[in-house]
């Protein structure tokens, strides 16, 4: 490839979000995720004749609060159309989606990028239906369709074509999931595929005003696949116009194992999808007091967050970056500071434990189970030293995993620390008889033979010591 | 005692009284049937043990006191495209040929809660498109007056059961005139509530911004009666209005002293038959005569009625109809090769030419570069109607006109020449476009015997006032003879075609 043009990659995104209500937009189906197949059905989302839509109201809440948040307009009139194509999965063989008037436009997100702050406009995000899902039965050869995801409801974020690099899509797609989050309108799990981005890419000279041709490339399941999926493309695209030939506007498909996209259709085929509003559905009027209630109720984001957290609390700015990460371990960080207002030990708890068992576990911050209550309790254990802190992490651990009550647990399981001091005094002499050589090393200097000496008792203690006070017994008697 | 002679609320009162049973009234219905249905052909569906059972079940509810509704114990025909639970709904299709539904659509559990009893399934034009009941898949059902002429349609089937006695009222749907029209053509009151007013939940969509479900009866006081239990607001369709007045019955007075009533000079020009012209200003006549203000007054826009009505409705079937795909329920082609062509073969061979016309029309009129050209500026018109129908309103209290230019046509004459047909229907568009109230009542008959109507049309929610109209002139008419006797028209008997025909197919929930 010759070296003399330099390349400019263009990205914009479509991003479907999968809302997290109780119920499907337009009946009163669940939207929990698996079930028998068709189990979580009904005559309006499986499409029975007859049948028809009424609207989820919480699906416009959600809708409106990203687009409150993503500095959107709001659409205060707004309508439903119908996207006419066939396919199974859509039992209808439409999906209502919305076209004409979507609820949110010329939005945008700030994002950071290594020469700093940067806006990415938002074009619009519109509400519309899940479609249900194929599965290919090998053994009887034939497909099936199972209608539990059909209604579940979606928006989709759709960018402006401001993105320049992997970096910056990355950094892009974790603005939009951290805030969504934020609101509680979706979990975002890429991998389960409650949030699924289609990336929009064209390559262009330095320079050059107009775009590229651009193809879109559905099927990316991870931010991983997101980067190689747009190296990939960028490099193809280049390597097509050095060549001399040109780009085709399609639509492709990332395979993650091959790393590798293929053609899916070009242009030419693209379908007529013959949208037009739906007749059985009114438009939906959003009112002023509906906005400013929406409004009123948007939660305290990340970098307002932040700026409190440097305020209120003395923790270490790496803290407060991981804590406000996720609303999730945010909330539970200050609702548990509430109950015991000890914010660096609340904060160590979750910085260190609670991570390491997160990661351990292959589990999200939104996947925790204990109780603010219980972590405060704990905390307050081993502040009055009825427990040592090695006894308070295997308390933890148990915490971490069936949310026990640690006064309970620890009074049941006789973890307390032994504070008669008596006894442990006896326990100690015992261990400075039993290890004369240590003692010995001790006497002549060696610091650290006193470490030994500690654990040993311990150990006889079945660790139900305080290790200070086993110290200084320890030092006296020496 | 000839229970048949008895209109639908005279039936319910005679069974509270005791003078009657439900049992009777159904046995009275089918016997009626048992002796003209092989000519007329007004029902798809039809058990008559079923029937006979529902009747029985309703008459003990009713003499233990639990069933008190105002049509307990009366048999009623339901158009086929109205879903049943548990009964056959085809919609005159091949395309449904086995489809039951797991459902009722509202209207129809309205119905059995006032305790009315379900007789079966009258015939339409397949998916309500069509004018005459002759692009039903299971055959055309045949006027009661004149078995050489078709009922009108699209309830062609409903019309015809009343007009024949094979059922003491019936359930139709009303899109461009569905209801009205066949009313006309078979001397029977035909009413099109005010859109919104009865749920469309269960009803199979044609054109699901102008369909609207109503009543088919013996005389104005059962349509009031039946628009009573009809019209309740229902969350399960958004387009539902709930409306506080809809003690229809109470608007029966014949008093219509000081009523302003404007004539459209557009409905009564060129292409209208003289004979329907003169029956149908001779009830105006009566009307002026009883006390109303009658003039004439320009209504221009009408004449665009038809290809908005055509553009819309059909861009709306187009899509409503896709569902019906051979995958989830009804008919599916025996013999394909892959999903395009299961879809392409199942949607060939399920749909009839009338079906398939309008949804080329409508797929044509939607797509990329003809939408702001047809769909959209056919949604311009059909606010400039609405807007010319307000203006008129704002001046008088109904509108009255012909239901149709002529009377019931001769079998096969409309399907030679689908845009004649098209045109048959340019006096009930523009009432489903403007989304108004209007009812037909029988005015006369034409040199041949065969009825006329006149229409009524009342602005939206004033269905009262169109009520207390129509039941005054029905009242100054006097009575109407319904077709209970034995009809003329010599035709042979012929074999009925597509009846029960057999598709192997499962549902959801088998």
């Amino acid at each position: 490839m010759s070296n003399t043009k330099q390349y400019e990659t263009v990205i914009g995104l479509e991003v479907h979000v999968e809302l997290a209500t109780k119920t499907k937009i337009f009946c009163g189906c669940s939207t929990e995720f698996g079930g028998a197949s068709n189990t979580h059905t009904c005559p309006v989302c499986t499409g029975m004749p007859g049948t028809l839509p009424v609207l989820n109201k919480q699906v416009v809440e959600y809708a409106l609060a990203v687009g409150l948040a993503t500095n959107c307009a709001i659409t205060q009139h707004c309508k439903f159309d119908r996207k006419n194509y066939f396919y199974p999965d859509n039992p209808q063989n439409y999906q209502i989606s919305q076209l004409y008037l979507p609820i949110c436009r010329n939005g945008f997100v700030e994002i950071e990028t290594a020469a700093g702050k940067k806006r990415v406009g938002i074009h619009e995000i519109h509400m519309e239906e899940d479609a249900g899902k194929l599965v290919h039965d090998e053994w009887e050869d034939c497909s099936l369709v199972d209608y539990n995801r059909s209604g579940v409801p979606l928006i989709e974020i759709v960018s402006e074509p401001d993105m320049r690099s992997a970096e910056e899509v990355i950094a892009y797609l974790e603005k939009l999931r951290m805030t969504i989050q934020y609101l509680g309108a979706s979990d975002c799990k890429l991998n389960e595929g409650s949030m699924r981005a289609d990336v929009n890419l064209s390559v262009r000279e330095v320079g050059a005003e107009a775009f590229g041709t651009r193809t879109e490339m559905k099927n990316l399941n991870s931010f991983r696949a997101i980067t190689h999926a747009i190296e990939n493309e960028r490099e193809r695209q280049i390597e097509l116009l050095e060549s001399g030939q040109q780009v085709i506007q399609e639509t492709r498909r990332w395979d993650d194992n091959k790393e590798y996209s293929y053609a899916m259709r070009s242009k030419e085929d693209a379908q007529d999808y013959r949208y037009f509003p739906d007749p059985d559905l009114t438009p939906v009027f959003i009112s002023d007091a509906w906005l400013d209630a929406v409004r009123k109720s948007l939660p305290e984001f990340r970098e307002e967050k932040m700026a409190r957290y440097r305020e209120e609390f003395d923790i270490p700015e790496y803290d407060i970056g991981i804590l406000t990460d996720t609303k999730h371990m945010a909330d539970l960080f200050e609702d548990t500071v509430a109950i015991c207002n000890q914010p660096k030990k609340v904060s160590n708890w979750l910085m260190g434990e609670t991570l390491r068992l997160l990661k351990e576990n292959g589990m999200d911050a939104q996947d925790i189970r204990f109780s603010p209550a219980n972590l405060a309790k704990l905390i307050a254990l081993v502040d009055s030293k009825a427990i040592n802190i090695n006894v308070a992490k295997d308390v933890f651990a148990v915490m971490f995993d069936k949310d026990v009550d640690p006064e309970k647990y620890v009074e049941e399981k006789g973890l307390k620390t032994v504070n008669d001091e008596g006894a442990l005094r006896r326990t100690i002499e015992e261990v400075i008889a039993a290890n004369p050589q240590s003692v010995e090393d001790y006497r002549n200097g060696k610091e650290k033979a006193i470490g030994f000496l500690v654990g040993q008792t311990m150990k006889a203690m079945k660790g139900k010591a305080d290790p200070a006070l086993v110290n200084r017994i320890l030092k006296e008697l020496l | 005692m000839d229970l048949l002679s008895y209109s639908a609320v005279e039936l319910a009162a005679a069974i509270r009284a005791g003078e009657a049973t439900a049992v009777q009234a159904m046995e009275a219905v089918l016997s009626k049937i048992d002796e003209k249905e092989e000519q007329i052909n007004a029902y798809v569906t039809l058990d008559r043990e079923a029937a006979l059972k529902a009747a029985q079940k309703t008459q003990k509810k009713i003499e233990a006191g639990e069933l008190t509704g105002a049509l307990a114990g009366v048999p009623v025909a339901v158009k086929d495209n109205l879903c049943t639970k548990g009964m056959r709904t085809t919609c005159a299709s091949k395309m449904l040929g086995n489809f039951i539904p797991t459902f009722s659509a509202q209207a129809v559990i309205n119905l059995e809660q006032a305790g009315a009893v379900i007789i079966g399934k009258t015939n339409m034009d397949e998916f309500a498109m069509g004018s005459t009941t002759e692009t039903s898949a299971y055959g055309e059902t045949k006027n009661p007056y004149d078995f050489n002429h078709v009922p009108g349609g699209s309830s062609g089937g409903s019309a015809a059961a009343v007009a024949a006695g094979e059922c003491f009222f019936a359930l139709g749907s009303d899109t461009g005139g569905s209801i009205r029209q066949p009313a006309s053509f078979c001397g029977v009151v035909g009413l099109k509530p005010t859109y919104g007013t009865v749920s469309r939940y269960g009803l199979v969509a044609y054109g699901s911004s102008l369909d609207q479900i109503g009543p088919l009866t013996k005389n104005v006081p059962d349509c009031a009666a039946v628009l009573e239990v009809l019209a309740t607001q229902d969350a399960k369709d958004s387009t539902s209005i709930r409306r506080e007045d809809t003690d229809f019955t109470s608007a029966l007075t014949a008093d219509v002293t000081g009523l302003r009533i404007g004539i459209p000079k557009d409905y009564f020009g060129e292409g209208l038959d003289a004979e329907v012209k003169e029956a149908v200003l001779a009830a105006a006549k009566a009307l002026a005569e009883a006390g109303a203000v009658v003039e004439e007054f320009d209504l221009s826009l009408v004449k665009y009625a038809i290809p908005t009505y055509y553009t819309i409705a059909a861009a709306e079937a187009s899509s409503n109809l896709e569902r019906f795909d051979g995958v989830k329920y009804g008919f599916r082609a025996t013999e394909f090769d892959g999903l395009h062509n299961l879809y392409k073969k199942t949607r060939s061979e399920g749909f009839g030419a009338e079906v398939k016309r309008r949804i080329m029309l409508g797929s044509f009129v939607l797509s990329s570069g003809y939408y702001d050209a047809y769909y959209l500026k056919a949604l311009k018109v059909k606010a400039m109607i609405k807007q010319a129908f307000d203006d008129a309103f704002a001046r008088y209290d109904l509108i009255l006109g012909p239901v149709a230019p002529t009377t019931a046509p001769r079998l096969g004459e409309s399907l030679s020449d689908p845009l004649k047909m098209y045109l048959g229907d340019i006096y009930t568009i523009s009432v489903n476009l403007a989304g108004l109230p209007a009812i037909s009542v029988p005015c006369g008959k034409d040199k041949a015997g065969l009825p006329i109507g006149v229409q009524l049309i009342a602005d939206r929610f004033a269905e009262k006032t169109l009520l207390r109209a129509a039941y005054t002139y029905e009242t100054l008419r006097g009575a109407f003879a319904l077709c209970t006797d034995p009809c003329r028209g010599n035709m042979p008997l012929r074999r009925r075609t597509g009846r029960a025909a057999s598709i192997e197919d499962t549902r959801f929930g088998d």
